[in-house]
């Protein structure tokens, strides 16, 4: 039985600059107990879709220009908004991405969680507060009476995302709608939103829409998998037959490009490998399978075998760490008596050789940030001693230090914020060059930028743009060519992946990997990603709570574990080879 | 990777060159209707009060003792006051006075105001908590009290005027600006400018201060209008300009005295006072939107 | 919640000092002194009047003298209204501008908040237009533009209500109006953009997609943080409603403390001015400490240190 059936859903969002279809012409169904997973990359309308069906997005600049979404017997688009209303949170509730802005700060947990009851069901405060703890401690909030009345600043992000949940579920509703529920989270602490969302789901009997841009996290959750791909359902079918057997060239290319952990290529494949799309005058899209396909992955496979032999020449240290740490003290009171020390980077040890790549993995707070700034020097570390090249950067005059600022660079997780929205591309490409002197004049530099522009896939063309006129890949290919304008030995990757989808993601990935064989480069890649990590990287260090828990080469640490910390992390990967488990 | 045919210059220099955020701010804000006319408005008050005495047959103080209190009319566009002086005369020399004081003042307050917000929010740490101290601190003087304070002990000075005014209003710029740096200073686009070893000049005024001019350009405007007020709050209390000279505050007052018997005394110097800071609070909401660096971004 | 007062109260004793002494100083280096206006006083007995308020003793000996009795609570006696001490002059004279500052504060919230809530609930509709745009209004209607038309309308004209002293309730209505108008203005776009703000955070979104209906949605989930900034606001208003009636209070001829201040520096009357200025400073601080309690009741996050 058809439960949720969405049929030619077209949502389109007029604004000034035209029309922009976000969701065109897009069908799918859930069963009755069923999770579906919707995934898609940044801007491929599955939020949109999901916005839809509770009438919750902004008429106007939305506008839903067709189709219809049946949701039992009632058609939810023509309902009017009362009776919408009551179906919200009583028989259909939502989830959203990120629990600390979409939970009201001024109210405490408990009212929030109990609130869907007061609004739909009569219930009395006090029967409703019951209900709500109840709900609560089986969504695992421990001594949830205890802490409910608590305001949402006070929890951690897991938590938030535990109350948001039991917020959803407290009516128990029929379906769940989850916006990206586990994004903002760190792995292991996804792990177990995810473990909580399917027990929920055979006790209660919800059906849930779960949509994530992680083909992982869906393989791990869902029972059908809906791919979309700008504003089209391009395939949907069973978990296993989309994994196994994709047949859109969109879905095969999605899944290629993303590294696992048994991935094999030295080269990731990108989208482009697998299709071409060609844009229409009427705004519309048609894609096609790209002819070269067979031919390309050849060339990359063919490529494999000749990873390991070219770095073996050199075992030069380039960079060494020694008992590095960095504490921060902020002082609080009356005049700064008071004072808490809290000690990002406790103690940690590391050498980096001359053209590798070390992964620094680890989860939020734990330091792999901090760490990666005081290697550089732009935090003063607190204790120890970081050698370049033999040279210790810590006993260095400014002057001094300013000769090695030209070898070692930092390429930052966010390409919006990374460049100053004020200068050209040009003028950010030529300052590093003017500040180090190098390149005699302005022709010259230009020369020299239009060079790294095209070695990072841009033309000259973009010479004269300013950074907001870029796509996120397209700024993040400006910050290395930027890291790369004063002609660096050594790059700090601070999470310079992660805000991005995948298949820009495996581009830049390649671009790195690029760029090091061809400039010889050395990598400190710090990541909360452990894929990511194990595909770039030659020796791969875990970070956790400020120290060391473990390091080793990539093979053997993901192979054989020796920390229970790590095996939690790994174990954590949502992956569909965890199907069946 | 052909690099031969992209590298010749013609082809560079005939690119039209992306739009800058002030381009798209300048095309947002023309397509504010309001705010468009309101800065309109705003350019031919100043034209008016800067070439208008200039221009005009009669002076702010010529007295014509046989022509008091006469009604607007074609003799004299706004009337005349108790001593036949021209109202419109008057007016547009009030204008001037009250304008300088406004944009002088607001001068004064922003480089103060800037320069301390930026240093304060650069140097960051002690420093930083004990220069905000010390804005907290005149934060809680009863400023409007002191200037009224110094403006009687003093005389009516011109240039205290200025200090006065500039001395309150520069605070609220200082921690705007402050906050402002703060944030800024956390940007990776600074922090990839510190490892690339720019000195510290170069990230302040090529990085930093370019990036927080627009919200200091919206304060600013909104402090035009503002010091007008203070100033007109002075003269209303007889503390400002001195007559013969006048501005539109020491108008309002003359008029609101003699309002009875000649309601044009006050009327139009009032509409002129308060058109002007309309029209400089509807630009300052209109740039408000237009440099909103949310809306900027995509 | 105690240790925050007490902190507050201790912090503000450095302030107050500053100002007591930039306020010494500042009378005593102008030029004139409290008895020169009056020219038809012989020599003696100015010189008997100076001795009588110790003013011919070297200058820091008179602001220790000054500080310590201020220590003690004493604001000493007024130059100018012989026989009053200046702490009765400020108890005659403040509940007068106290009145008239909350009844415009009152006049201010009932027009203003409204106002602002229904233009953010009916954004960018004709509402929205007209409501703000008699803000923006009201805003460069100064009071002292608005004050006088007020009286050419109301008094001279239509014969309605007194246009000056402070007698009867009559008398209140029109400078409370001035200055309420002014205020209401302000609160209007304060509550307005405040509401705006936090009707496009992503918990409204979050109650919409509990089934709350817009009441609720409005009374239950957005008041509250879009209010914070009005609050904010409260402070300095209420301080800027008292120096505002400066103004109010010599259109109107009101008998408030504003008045006597103007008068007391014109007059040079130093014990008065300086107890006006140290009055005026207790009574900003201590509104502003008040308006920081409310803001923590409102916000759960400022209320840790």
């Amino acid at each position: 039985m058809e439960f949720l059936e969405i049929n030619k859903l077209k949502t389109y969002f007029h604004t000034r600059s035209g029309t922009v279809r976000a969701v065109d012409d897009v069908s799918f169904s859930i069963e009755k107990g069923e999770i579906v997973g919707v995934v898609g990359e940044s801007g491929s309308g599955k939020s949109v879709t999901c916005h839809s069906i509770l009438g919750l997005l902004p008429q106007p600049p939305a506008s839903i220009e067709g189709g219809s979404v049946k949701f039992g017997k009632q058609e939810l688009l023509k309902l009017p908004k009362h009776a919408l209303r009551s179906l919200r949170g009583k028989k259909i509730s939502m989830v959203f991405q990120d629990p600390m802005s979409c939970l009201n700060p001024f109210m405490t947990i408990l009212d929030q969680v109990a609130e869907p009851l007061i609004i739909h069901e009569n219930l009395s405060q006090q029967e409703a507060e019951r209900q709500a703890l109840e709900m609560m401690e089986k969504v695992g909030i421990r001594d949830a009476a205890k802490r409910a009345g608590s305001f949402p600043h006070e929890f951690s992000g897991g938590m938030r995302q535990r109350v948001m949940i039991a917020m959803a579920l407290v009516t128990k509703p029929d379906l769940l709608l989850a916006d990206e529920p586990t994004t903002a989270l760190d792995v292991t602490i996804q792990a177990k939103i995810l473990q909580i969302l399917k027990s929920l789901r055979k006790e209660l009997g919800v059906s849930v829409l779960f949509i994530t841009h992680d083909l992982g996290v869906v393989a791990e959750i869902a029972d059908r998998i809906v791919v979309m791909y700008r504003g089209k359902v391009v395939e949907q079918g069973r978990v296993t037959d989309i994994f196994k057997n994709p047949k859109h060239p969109y879905v095969k290319g999605l899944l290629a490009c993303r590294p696992t952990l048994d991935c094999k290529y030295h080269t990731l494949p990108t989208v482009d490998d697998f299709l071409e799309t060609k844009e229409n005058d009427d705004g519309t899209i048609e894609v096609y399978e790209n002819p070269e396909v067979e031919k390309r992955l050849r060339k990359l496979e063919s490529a494999i075998t000749s990873k390991s032999d070219s770095f073996s020449e050199t075992n030069k240290n380039l960079l060494e760490v020694s008992d590095l740490k960095v504490y921060f003290r902020s002082s609080k009171g009356l005049l700064g008596a008071v004072k808490e020390e809290v000690q990002a980077v406790n103690g940690i040890d590391l050498t980096i050789q001359k053209g590798k790549t070390v992964g620094l993995v680890g989860e939020s707070g734990c330091g792999k940030t901090t760490a990666g700034r005081a290697i550089l020097h732009l935090i003063r570390p607190t204790e120890g001693t970081v050698l370049y090249d033999g040279k210790s950067l810590g006993a260095l005059t400014k002057e001094a230090l300013l000769e090695y600022r030209k070898k070692m660079q930092i390429i930052f997780q966010d390409p919006y914020a990374s460049l100053n929205p004020r200068l050209t591309i040009e003028q950010a490409l030529t300052e590093p060059m003017i500040v180090h002197q190098i390149g005699k004049d302005r022709s010259s530099r230009r020369d020299m930028v239009v060079n790294l522009l095209e070695e990072v896939g841009l033309t000259s063309e973009h010479l004269l743009r300013y950074p907001h006129e870029f796509s996120g890949g397209q700024r993040q290919r400006i910050c290395v060519a930027r890291a790369l304008a004063v002609e660096p030995e050594f790059i700090v990757c601070d999470e310079c992946v992660s805000a991005m989808d995948v298949s820009v993601q495996a581009q830049v990935l390649n671009l790195l990997r690029e760029l090091q064989q061809k400039r010889q480069l050395t990598y400190l890649f710090i990541s909360h990603d452990l894929s990511v990590v194990k595909f770039i990287s030659d020796e791969v260090v875990v970070m956790h709570a400020g120290k060391i828990v473990e390091s080793g080469t990539a093979q053997e640490v993901y192979a054989n574990p020796r920390e229970d910390y790590t095996k939690d992390l790994i174990s954590s990967i949502p992956s569909p080879y965890n199907l069946g488990k | 990777m052909s690099i031969e045919s992209a590298k010749s210059k013609d082809f560079i220099s005939e690119d039209p060159g992306g739009s800058s955020l002030w381009k798209d701010a300048w095309i947002r804000l023309r397509a504010n209707r309001l705010a468009t006319i309101s800065l309109y408005f705003f350019i031919f008050i100043s034209l008016l009060t800067i070439l208008g005495p200039e221009i005009l047959t009669s002076s702010y103080e010529d007295q014509d003792l046989n022509n008091t209190f006469a009604p607007p009319g074609k003799e004299s566009l706004f009337g005349t006051d108790n001593l036949g002086r021209d109202l419109f005369a008057r007016v547009l020399h009030g204008g001037r006075i009250s304008l300088a004081v406004g944009f002088l003042a607001t001068a004064v307050s922003l480089l103060i105001g800037v320069a301390y917000g930026m240093t304060s929010g650069y140097l960051g740490g002690k420093m930083d908590a004990l220069m905000m101290r010390v804005v907290d601190i005149l934060y809680s003087l009863p400023f409007t009290i002191f200037v009224i304070l110094l403006m009687v002990l003093f005389g009516r000075n011109f240039i205290l005027l200025f200090i006065a005014i500039g001395a309150v209003e520069w605070l609220t710029m200082a921690r705007i600006t402050r906050g402002q740096t703060l944030s800024l200073k956390q940007a990776e686009f600074i922090e990839a400018a510190r490892a690339l070893g720019y000195s510290h000049s170069r990230v302040l005024f090529r990085h930093i201060l370019p990036n927080l001019l627009g919200p200091v350009i919206v304060y600013a405007t909104l402090t035009v209008p503002a010091v007008m007020l203070l100033e007109a709050v002075l003269s209303f209390l007889g503390l400002g300009v001195q007559a013969p000279m006048s501005s539109w505050g020491s108008l309002i007052k003359e008029g609101s005295e003699k309002m009875e018997i000649a309601p044009w005394l006050i009327f139009f110097p009032g509409l002129f006072f308060s058109l002007t800071l309309l029209a400089l609070n509807f630009l300052g909401d209109g740039l408000r939107d237009a440099l909103d660096p949310k809306a900027a971004k995509d | 919640m105690v240790k925050f007062i007490v902190v507050r109260i201790l912090q503000a004793i450095p302030t107050l000092f500053v100002i007591a002494t930039l306020t010494f100083f500042m009378t005593r280096l102008a030029p004139g002194g409290p008895f020169d206006s009056e020219k038809n006083i012989p020599a003696e007995i100015k010189e008997k009047l100076e001795a009588h308020f110790g003013l011919e003793k070297p200058l820091h000996e008179q602001y220790f003298l000054y500080l310590g009795n201020l220590l003690q609570g004493d604001l000493g006696p007024s130059f100018k209204y012989m026989g009053w001490e200046v702490s009765e002059l400020i108890a005659k004279a403040f509940p007068v501008s106290a009145q008239l500052g909350l009844f415009s504060l009152l006049i201010a919230l009932v027009l203003g908040l409204p106002a602002g809530v229904v233009a953010a609930l009916r954004k960018n509709s004709a509402y929205d237009y007209c409501l703000m745009t008699t803000a923006m209004l009201g805003i460069c209607l100064p009071t002292f533009v608005m004050g006088p038309l007020l009286i050419l309308l109301f008094s001279s004209w239509l014969g309605w209500l007194p246009p000056l002293g402070w007698y009867s309730f009559a008398d209140m209505i029109l400078p409370s109006l001035t200055l309420g108008l002014f205020y209401g203005a302000y609160i209007a776009r304060l509550t307005r953009a405040g509401m705006l703000e936090t009707l496009n955070q992503d918990y409204i979104r979050t109650a919409r997609a509990k089934g709350a209906s817009p009441i609720r949605v409005v009374l239950r989930h957005a008041i509250k943080g879009g209010l914070l900034p009005v609050v904010t606001f409260l402070g300095p208003a209420f301080a800027g409603l008292i120096s505002g009636s400066f103004i109010i209070e010599s259109i109107f001829f009101i008998p408030g403390l504003g008045r006597f201040f103007v008068t007391a520096a014109f007059n040079r009357d130093y014990t008065m001015v300086l107890g006006t200025v140290l009055f005026y400073a207790c009574l900003i601080i201590i509104l502003n400490l008040v308006v920081d309690l409310i803001q923590a009741s409102l916000d759960p996050k400022s209320r840790e240190p």
